[in-house]
């Protein structure tokens, strides 16, 4: 437990590990560990930084979860994405975290390097903003994540929609986390008892789109924030689950995520988009439902449609990602970074050949900043 | 993409579109208010209240004692510096 001291409430800390301890020792089975699944790379992102890994005991497992949007993008989106930007007259925007992902051909970082005019946003209001001054262009914004940054996209188009605005639209890659939960869960090679469920995700859609994971398939659920305490006392609420013999959707983090989700943001999300038949994802396939498109109405903003893009989202499942790459085991959970041939050798954050390697909050960037470069307990 | 930074809100901008001026760890930045307002809490009542910034829109009102915590989570997580400069590059009060 060399993190403890790190902790802002150490002494609380120290008491939710002797509680988790206690619980295991006298209610899990001791052969079997529990597998929870931690599903947001944000909650990954703690879990490295103050080792609660190690605190926990020897039967308890975590999981890491694909809950980064960009760790799920196909290699087959990333290469879209540059199609696009390379038609003439197009202004292509992004967050940030996109731009280093590996195409097949190329990232977005190396588009702009070879002249396509790809710009880093911090909102869709900036690719707006983009558009409102370069009425000439065509300003494509890259809309991507889980349900926490579907509002932004929404309401961002319906406020281009609101002024009229012609040169504006959105490539829409959104994901939902129910059916992606769902996918996990119908995973053969999967053994999962629990989930600690994203925090910002759940603001926005609230508690009851998990129901089904406790009523289907009879595994219990903690809604967590992003504070090593909180993970712990969602840890401590998921044992003592187990323990007593119950199965429920459970809110620790209520303090920001209302029972009902933000009606606001909720309504946005229902006015613009639909979900979409098939959507590929990496490490998942093609799941049904998952994936969102923009409704009929709002075509005008569809980047997919106004632009006759070359490729066919229905047909989904393009997957070719290379073999030697486990990006996709690593993913659904069932390999470790260490364990993908790449990992810290040709692979690394300076030079990522997954995305999982691109952003902080994806699982093998994770393994690597803190240094748990093979399966060693005490390197945690 | 999915943290989101605490910002306060400092003044507003625009009533009819709800923009809002947040001061995000010192960078201030048009913000889009739409998800945090409603009957119980108006546009007009909403300066100094802290809301958790994503992607240019408040998403949650959060105490001031929330917010404080998040910040310094965000800042020993890392997380913060790399949003911060692109808030800062795209032009922080566009
Ligand atoms: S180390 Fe690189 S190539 Fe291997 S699974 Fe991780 S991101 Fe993919």
């Amino acid at each position: 437990m060399k993190y403890m001291d790190e902790f802002r409430d150490p002494a609380t800390a120290k008491k939710l590990v002797a509680e988790i301890h206690k619980l295991a020792s006298t209610s899990l089975s001791q052969r079997e560990p529990l597998q929870i699944m931690e599903f947001c790379g944000g909650h990954t992102h703690t879990l490295f930084k103050y080792g609660i890994e190690s605190m926990l005991p020897d039967n308890i497992e975590m999981v890491h979860g694909p809950g980064c949007p960009v760790c799920v993008l196909p290699m087959a989106r990333v290469d879209d994405c540059v199609a696009i930007a390379e038609q003439p007259g197009v202004i292509f925007t992004t967050f940030g975290d996109a731009m280093r992902v590996p195409g097949t051909r190329k990232s977005l970082l190396q588009a702009k390097a070879d002249g396509c005019d790809v710009r880093m946003v911090y909102s869709p209001m900036d690719a707006l903003a983009i558009a409102r001054k370069n009425p000439e262009r065509e300003v494509v914004f890259f809309a991507l994540g889980f349900e926490t940054t579907m509002p932004s996209t929404a309401l961002t188009l319906l406020q281009a929609h609101r002024e009229g605005l012609q040169n504006f639209s959105l490539f829409c890659n959104h994901i939902t986390t129910p059916a992606t939960m769902r996918a996990i869960l119908t995973d053969p090679d999967l053994r999962l008892d629990g989930f600690l469920a994203p925090g910002h995700v759940s603001m926005v859609i609230g508690a009851h789109p998990y129901d089904f994971v406790t009523r289907d398939y009879h595994k219990p659920l903690v809604i967590t924030g992003f504070e090593p305490l909180d993970i712990l006392q969602a840890l401590w609420m998921l044992v003592k689950q187990f323990a007593e013999g119950r199965c429920e959707v459970e809110n620790q983090y209520a303090r920001i995520v209302p029972e009902a989700g933000n009606v606001a943001g909720l309504k946005a999300i229902a006015e613009v988009y639909e979900t979409r038949e098939h959507s590929e994802f990496r490490g998942l396939g093609n799941i049904g439902d998952a994936g969102i498109q923009i409704r009929e109405a709002y075509a005008a903003y569809d980047a997919e449609k106004k632009l006759g893009l070359p490729f066919d989202f229905a047909q989904g499942a393009v997957g070719y990602d290379p073999e030697h790459l486990k990006c996709a085991d690593v993913l659904r959970g069932v390999m470790k970074p260490w364990e993908c041939p790449a990992f810290a050798k040709t692979c690394n954050p300076q030079n990522p050949l997954g995305a999982l390697m691109v952003s902080p909050e994806g699982s093998c960037a994770a393994y690597y900043a803190y240094g748990k470069l093979a399966k060693r307990k005490e390197t945690v | 993409m999915c943290l989101g930074i605490p910002g306060q809100i400092t003044e507003l901008v625009d009533l009819e579109f709800l923009v809002a001026k947040v001061d995000i760890g010192g960078v201030k930045r048009d913000v889009i208010i739409t998800c945090v307002v409603d009957d119980e809490h108006p546009a007009e009542s909403c300066i100094g209240d802290w809301v958790l910034v994503h992607a240019g829109f408040a998403m949650s009102r959060l105490d001031e004692e929330e917010a404080a915590r998040t910040l310094a989570l965000l800042a020993e997580l890392g997380d913060m510096q790399a949003e911060m400069e692109i808030m800062r590059q795209v032009g922080a009060s566009a």
